[in-house]
């Protein structure tokens, strides 16, 4: 028979692929949460105050702007690169939507949110363009942009502090009121995170981000328009590290000069444990955003059980290793399996 | 009319042939070409890939495109893909004059290209990798999943092959690889396929399938062209044969119209003179013996020695722990049990210092990965495994390594621009030779070779094989793994198959047959000495 004539072959149904090792990278999110209630539920034993909505709704909103730059943090991780000036875009978008508070009081909330956003997609577009066109690499230019707009930052804030007086509480009310119980400012950035999941799953420019991280050269050849996507990453990365500056001075009210100092690292911690590999080609927003929840989780944690808090960065760190030994551990079983599992079989 | 191949036409002879090849083909009175490019030219800084590249294709022809490395294939082929766009000449599709800007351009035009690597995407699916960049779509420009799947069913079913379509790419074998870029190919319901070296990676059997895949994709009325340094497959499987030769067209032919003989005289331009080896000269001294080799689960119980000055192949399948031995043997990989003497002394294991002070040499089976740095200069390449003897007080004077590989670089008749430029920029021939130039210039005592022809045009291939024998010649050991039995028996003094790990038979050159060979690596005779 010739197979290729067009003779119809009946195909059995797709070999269901219940490896263990698949299993476990498919339900990294799962795994996360499992750790974050394991987490929490030891720190509720030693310290039953712990176990009290006022202290989830303390680590929900303690996460909540880690999990707007991991979502967009993952979105440049993804297709290998990487962006290193969140912290310092958040910092210069609180600043400059606080300075705008204080000389125009009566802007809206919406208005505030947007100028956060410009300033943050601006930086990032000038990030996106040396990136892609230059063709520097991403760890280099956002490297240099974390310094420069820190830099910036300091020079046009140095002596001033936006005071809560000049926030006002219409635009603060993002950062204690809440609906249900959960706070705005964490609805806010879980719909941002379950858009930009769907967006990733569903869209075209979605699905070549991922393409182009797991192998560039491949993408090019398959006429994909790789310096525009990655252009986009970097745009949607710095718009919402810009948003979370807004959000950062409703949430606090007050700001000066060193608001964000150091995120960019936590967040790049939060996006790998949760489970996005740092080359790029695989993972999604919402394993970032539970990986930034247990990072929170343990902060918080450390302090109900007093612990003191100087182990916090000690122990986000060894929760990095343990990631990246188990993605490597899960990486060299699944591809054992993958081959295991044989390739195609083929009607003769 | 079909150019006539005899002799190795000038240039010419080239012209002339331009014009007697591009009239209407005698096969296909009145037919158009679907693709026909005229006169390409591409350079890359000094060196001029493409000279004079011409081409046409027939809807539902095989066209073979063979020539040495080096001979501007790969840059033309680049050019139908859109990644090149080329300096002068033009591209007809359908008859309408093209431009290719881009991959994408050139995916539009229902231009396909399979590459010798298939460019996947390993960390996604099989249905993603063929609809990558153009997805079927639902309401909001959303990909249809539903449809995918089922599109990805029916092109899997037309070739016949079972394949989950959700299952990543990562840990699928080449020819698997290859089948999911045919796949792409027909989604794309493209006009032209062009496969650039397809079967050098694939086993005899992958490659029998791939065949009869292409002869039901030109039956379909597709335009394949095939390229391939295997010139039997050429013959095989197409009906019109292309030369080209430095950066030019040489000749386009019937395939009938011309003998294996023709064809390498077009494609080298001289006559090839092959050195029959075998008929060893004076052995040596055992230099090299391996006793009782083991490593859990890779080989077990592998004894041999190999003498000054003798060529010995390891030979069976792929899998069966050829290469394994001799990372083994070098020290890149450890073993569990048994030892290995050089010259009477035992090699420390786990070493490759040790075994590069001991005298080995290893020309590894992956060139690209294992045997070159490929962003660094031809000159530091060859200077590398030779740091210690170049340096004076520590530190490299640079025209001591200059010289030194100028020196080198000539003996193997490397073909190159400057010596700073960067290996990535050789052919694959050219490249492999400087990974020959590297160890050649230590002085091994013992020399192993993993696959050294391996993807290289036959002039050069040629030409390695007269080095080994020379090498031999000087007295050197040397260890050669080959999947290529031709070359096994042409070369080797003695020839050991293994199968899963065991040495299973040993041949000597005489009594070495393609058949005994095959049958002892796929188990199809008892074992013979032990």
């Amino acid at each position: 028979m010739n197979a290729a004539a067009g003779a119809p072959v009946r195909i059995a149904p797709a070999v269901r692929s219940h490896r263990l090792a698949e299993t476990l990278a498919r339900f990294r999110g799962l795994a996360i949460a499992a750790v974050i209630l394991i987490v929490f539920g030891a720190t509720s034993i030693k310290n039953p105050s712990f176990a009290h909505s006022t202290s989830i709704q303390e680590i929900l909103t303690g996460a909540a702007l880690f999990i707007l730059l991991a979502v967009g943090e993952t979105v440049v991780i993804v297709t290998r690169n990487v962006d290193l000036s969140v912290g310092s875009t958040l910092g210069l978008s609180a600043f400059e939507v606080g300075q705008l508070y204080t000389h125009h009081p009566h802007t809206s909330v919406a208005v505030a949110l947007l100028v956060g956003i410009a300033i943050g997609a601006a930086c990032g577009a000038v990030i996106g363009l040396i990136t892609t066109v230059a063709r520097v690499p991403s760890l280099v230019v956002t490297l240099a942009a974390l310094y420069i707009i820190r830099g910036y930052v300091n020079v046009i804030g140095s002596g001033i502090q936006i005071e809560p007086s000049s926030v006002p509480t219409s635009f603060q009310s993002i950062g204690y009121s809440s609906i249900l119980g959960v706070p705005w400012l964490f609805v806010i950035v879980i719909a941002v995170a379950l858009v930009a999941a769907y967006g990733m799953r569903t869209f075209r420019a979605g699905r070549e981000l991922y393409a182009i991280g797991s192998n560039p050269e491949a993408a090019a050849l398959a006429g994909i328009p790789v310096a525009r996507r990655v252009f986009g990453a970097f745009v949607i990365s710095g718009a919402l590290a810009g948003l979370g500056g807004a959000l950062f001075l409703a949430e606090y009210a007050t700001v000066d000069a060193t608001g964000g100092s150091g995120y960019e690292l936590l967040v790049v911690a939060a996006v790998v444990v949760g489970g996005v590999a740092i080359f790029g080609g695989s993972g999604n927003v919402i394993g970032a955003a539970l990986g930034a929840i247990l990072l929170q989780v343990i902060n918080q944690s450390l302090v109900a059980v007093r612990v003191s808090p100087f182990w916090d960065s000690a122990i986000a760190g060894a929760l990095l290793l343990a990631a990246i030994a188990f993605d490597r551990l899960l990486s060299t079983r699944a591809t054992r399996a993958m081959r295991a599992k044989g390739g195609a079989t083929y009607v003769e | 009319m079909p150019q006539r191949a005899d002799g190795a036409p000038d240039a010419e002879d080239a012209s002339h042939a331009v014009d007697a090849g591009r009239g209407p083909d005698p096969a296909r009175p009145g037919a158009a070409p679907v693709l026909a490019v005229e006169h390409a030219q591409k350079s890359f800084g000094a060196v001029q890939a493409l000279v004079d590249g011409s081409i046409e294709l027939y809807a539902g022809e095989a066209h073979g495109l063979v020539g040495e490395n080096g001979a501007g294939k790969s840059t033309l082929v680049k050019v139908l893909a859109g990644v090149h766009l080329p300096e002068g000449g033009r591209m007809l599709i359908g008859g309408q004059e093209t431009v290719l800007r881009n991959p994408a351009a050139s995916l539009d035009a229902g231009i396909a290209v399979i590459y010798q690597e298939p460019t996947l995407f390993p960390d996604l699916s099989v249905a993603e990798n063929i609809f990558m960049g153009r997805q079927p779509r639902r309401s909001l420009r959303r990909i249809d999943r539903a449809s995918m799947e089922r599109q990805v069913r029916a092109v899997l079913d037309r070739l016949g092959v079972r394949l989950d379509p959700w299952r990543a790419t990562r840990g699928l074998s080449i020819a698997d690889q290859q089948i999911i870029e045919i796949a792409k190919a027909l989604t794309l319901e493209a006009r032209v396929i062009v496969m650039d070296e397809p079967t050098a990676a694939l086993s005899a059997a992958e490659v029998a399938r791939l065949f009869r895949v292409i002869e039901a994709l030109r039956q379909d009325g597709a335009a394949i062209l095939f390229i391939s340094h295997r010139l039997d497959e050429v013959f095989a499987s197409c009906q019109r044969i292309t030369v080209m030769r430095d950066g030019r067209w040489v000749l386009t032919s019937l395939a009938g119209d011309l003998t294996p003989d023709d064809l390498v005289r077009a494609m080298v331009g001289r006559d090839l003179v092959e050195r029959e080896a075998g008929a060893a000269a004076e052995l040596g001294e055992p230099v090299l013996r391996v006793e009782r080799l083991t490593r859990e689960g890779t080989f077990v119980d592998v004894s041999f020695e190999v003498r000054a000055g003798e060529i010995v192949a390891l030979a069976g399948l792929v899998g069966a722990g050829r290469s394994e031995v001799a990372r083994a043997i070098f020290g890149v990989d450890r073993y569990d049990a048994g030892s290995v003497t050089i010259g009477g002394r035992p090699l420390k294991r786990g070493s490759p210092t040790a075994a590069m002070e001991a005298g080995i040499g290893l020309v590894p089976e992956d060139r690209r990965q294992h045997g070159l740095v490929m962003d660094e200069s031809l000159e530091r390449n060859i200077a590398l495994a030779s740091l210690y003897r170049l340096a004076r007080h520590g530190l490299i004077p640079a025209h001591a390594s200059r010289l030194f590989a100028a020196d080198w670089a000539q003996r193997l008749q490397i073909k190159y621009g400057r010596l700073t430029d960067p290996v990535l920029n050789l052919s694959g021939g050219n490249q492999q030779k400087v990974v020959l130039a590297k160890w050649l210039s230590r002085k091994p005592t013992v020399l192993i070779v993993d696959e050294p022809t391996r993807g290289i045009d036959v002039g050069t291939k040629a030409e390695v094989h007269r080095l080994l024998v020379a090498l031999a010649g000087d007295g050197v050991a040397v260890l050669m793994i080959s999947s290529e039995l031709p070359e096994v028996l042409r070369l080797a003094d003695r020839i050991l198959v293994l199968r899963e790990g065991r040495l299973v038979a040993e041949l000597a050159h005489d009594e070495a047959t393609e058949e005994a060979v095959i049958g002892a690596a796929a188990g199809l005779v008892s074992a013979v000495p032990a």
